[in-house]
């Protein structure tokens, strides 16, 4: 405490303050030195081809795990992200498909369908106050039956049509799945929409009320209540805003395969989850940030590539997989409890 | 003290187990061991420079059936000087970016599956942009010429799947199961249409969850208890025949095992009578030919097939064959 009257939340802070506090810092210096591990010991890792195939990988992480991370700021899980991706590239393939629609009637009813999923979540989670683990497990479970059963009740076998050949296939294309050349190097589309989410997230976290209800409702939901935050529109938003980001990377699977397959996307949930995580959100919810989260998606695309880059034995992947996410959130901790140190 | 203690016990009883009966003078580590030595005499008969090949498939993680494939192709490798790389995904845009991890990587041949085709042609598409020779193995015979590979090998899936149907009519039988252990994946698809085609009687397909035994026993148990005139089951990999073998010892039934592709149970199993008869499809040929397939590419520009798949199988193995195997199967090589 200061000597003066003035109120301590009045206080100005200096700039380097205000970076040592920011949730993402542990996960930056976390990459970094991932980074630089296997630009040390994997050759090729660091030319222009092999940081696209590094960018691309995070960002299919990446797009999905903004609003999961935004969803875990506002203290909930949702454990059906991975099959709802596959869902989405499957309803607007099957409805394109079957009624002879322009690919982007089928993107379209197909952006209803994940956000009446996620609304769907959300609603379940604030009239029945069960837990989201609970709830979204039930989705996913649910979810992952309905793609199967759908597919094969619809088309026959277990994998959707070729819609290539459609009207509004290459414009939706070059939407979600297009190859930009810059010099000699391709990049990927979805590395754009990545970086546009994150923009977005950290906009509505830190400019806007609806990002001050999102902390709000995750520090402390009754409290939250109390002052008038509206509880329920807020958790159901974020569900939808998973289910937005499904919607995106589910069409970005759907044009740039043309063919969707209907058994995948188990098991991702707990990727984005991760990613989350390691970019500095909280388990428990009320602290985190976007900026965190795809700096926790770039690091599991690194590591997944990195192990490639550096020739390692598959057969060890997952454990050098986990290795890598311990040590990447203990020194986000580590560097997390030194910042609070210097306040 | 108490240290030094220990080791001598240790040391004793190994001596011990050396000249007494304590230990089995057949099988084990040490038998293995002896095998071992024995193959490891393997040295490059070639000599061209050391070219990197990779392989990427769609396996997932811990599978028999891929792993004899690496057998093979290790075991050509280490003929052909080459360094050999092998990573996996069971996730179609997983396996499409490993094939560009390799492409970055400027390997000197790629080996894919193309279980999932539409989603690996671009993948092929950058490889071969980038003048890397891809080989396709195991799945995907209809694309792999219009991605420009320069040779595909494996069993058709199909033809195999009638194999199975017309063996299952010789052995009279007139109503089958088909276990499919992964949703969602073509080749299993086109396994039990392939049976439906050919196979006079009637053919149910049984979805389990191929990454957990007891589901998978519990399922097969489940339908041969609802319906006791079922008497064949065909289980589309070698490690769920034994699977249903349970099952069916638990269900009471009487049907017939059968099963697509062998292991050292199976091969076991076959020469006891346990099963009826495995359809094989040679996965230590699939990965063997496709190593030395791009050796031979690049040292002397070959290529085999003309232009058709080379086709590893279907081989009907039965109890008179299963013998001969076994020998095999122990070693990891069919």
């Amino acid at each position: 405490m200061t000597a003066t009257t003035v109120d301590e939340r009045l206080l100005e802070t200096s700039p380097l303050r205000k970076l040592l506090s920011r949730p993402e810092l542990g996960s930056v210096v976390g990459a970094i030195a991932v980074f630089v591990f296997f630009a040390l010991v994997a050759d090729g890792f660091l030319r222009a081809a092999s940081l696209s195939t590094v960018l691309y990988a995070s960002s299919t992480i990446g797009i999905m795990a903004v609003p999961v991370a935004l969803l875990m700021i506002g203290g909930e899980f949702d454990l059906s992200a991975g099959v709802m991706v596959t869902s989405s590239a499957l309803v607007s393939s099957m409805f394109s498909y079957q009624m002879t629609a322009n690919t982007w009637v089928g993107v379209g009813v197909s952006l209803l369908v994940t956000l009446a999923i996620g609304a769907f979540n959300g609603i379940m989670l604030t009239r029945t106050k069960l837990p989201s683990f609970i709830i979204t497990l039930g989705t996913f479970l649910m979810l992952t039956g309905i793609n199967l059963g759908f597919t094969k009740l619809i088309d026959g076998t277990v994998s959707t049509k070729s819609i290539a050949d459609m009207e509004g296939f290459e414009s939706a294309r070059d939407v979600f799945a297009s190859t930009l050349t810059i010099g000699d190097v391709d990049f990927k589309i979805t590395i754009l929409w990545w970086i546009g989410l994150v923009a977005l997230a950290s906009w509505i976290l830190l400019r806007t009320r609806a990002g001050n209800w999102i902390f709000a409702v995750g520090g402390n939901q009754d409290a939250a209540r109390a002052v008038g935050v509206p509880v329920t529109k807020t958790k159901i938003g974020l569900y939808m805003g998973v289910g937005f980001g499904a919607w995106i990377s589910g069409q970005h699977l759907l044009f740039s395969y043309d063919v969707v397959q209907s058994g995948e996307g188990v098991g991702n949930e707990l990727i984005y989850i991760i990613a989350a995580v390691i970019g500095g959100c909280l388990i428990t919810g009320g602290y985190g940030s976007a900026v965190g989260s795809a700096v926790g998606a770039f690091i599991f695309g690194m590591t997944s590539k990195g192990i490639v880059f550096a020739e390692w034995n598959p057969d060890w992947f997952k454990f050098f997989l986990g290795a890598m996410l311990l040590l990447a959130t203990l020194l986000n901790a580590w560097v997390r409890k030194r910042a609070e140190a210097t306040k | 003290m108490a240290r030094f203690r220990t080791w001598a016990g240790i040391a004793l009883a190994g001596a011990l187990c050396v000249s007494l009966a304590g230990c089995s003078s057949t099988g084990g580590k040490r038998a293995e061991d002896a095998r071992k030595a024995a193959a490891a005499q393997g040295k490059a008969a070639v000599n061209t420079p050391r070219w990197t090949f990779a392989m990427i498939t769609h396996s997932g993680d811990g599978d028999t059936f891929w792993d004899i494939v690496q057998n093979g192709a290790k075991q050509a490798a280490v003929k052909d000087n080459i360094n050999f790389l092998y990573s996996h995904d069971d996730e179609a845009q997983q396996q499409a970016q490993l094939v560009d991890a390799a492409v970055d990587k400027q390997v000197d041949g790629i080996i894919v599956t193309l279980a999932k085709p539409d989603a690996m042609k671009a993948a092929v598409a950058r490889a071969r942009k980038a003048g890397i020779p891809v080989i396709t193995v195991n799945s995907g015979s209809e694309e792999s010429k219009a991605f420009g590979a320069l040779t595909h090998i494996g069993q058709d899936e199909t033809i195999a799947g009638e194999a199975v149907g017309e063996e299952l009519n010789k052995r009279g039988r007139k109503k089958a199961v088909c276990v499919l252990h992964e949703q969602g994946n073509v080749g299993h698809e086109q396994r039990c249409d392939g049976v439906k085609n050919t196979f006079d009687g009637t053919v149910q397909d049984l979805y389990v969850t191929g990454t957990s035994m007891p589901d998978v026993q519990s399922a097969i148990e489940a339908k041969l208890q609802a319906d006791s005139s079922i008497d064949s089951v065909v289980t589309l990999g070698a490690p769920y025949a034994d699977t249903a073998v349970k099952a069916k010892q638990g269900a009471g039934s009487d049907a017939e095992i059968d099963t697509f592709d062998l292991n050292a149970k199976v091969a076991a199993s076959l020469k006891d009578g346990t099963l009826g008869f495995a359809v094989d499809q040679q996965p230590y040929l699939q990965g063997y030919e496709a190593v030395d397939l791009l050796w031979l590419y690049k040292y002397n520009d070959d290529v085999l097939g003309g232009g058709k798949p080379v086709l590893t199988g279907p081989q009907i193995i039965t109890k008179d064959q299963a013998a001969a195997l076994e020998e095999y199967t122990e070693r990891g090589t069919r």
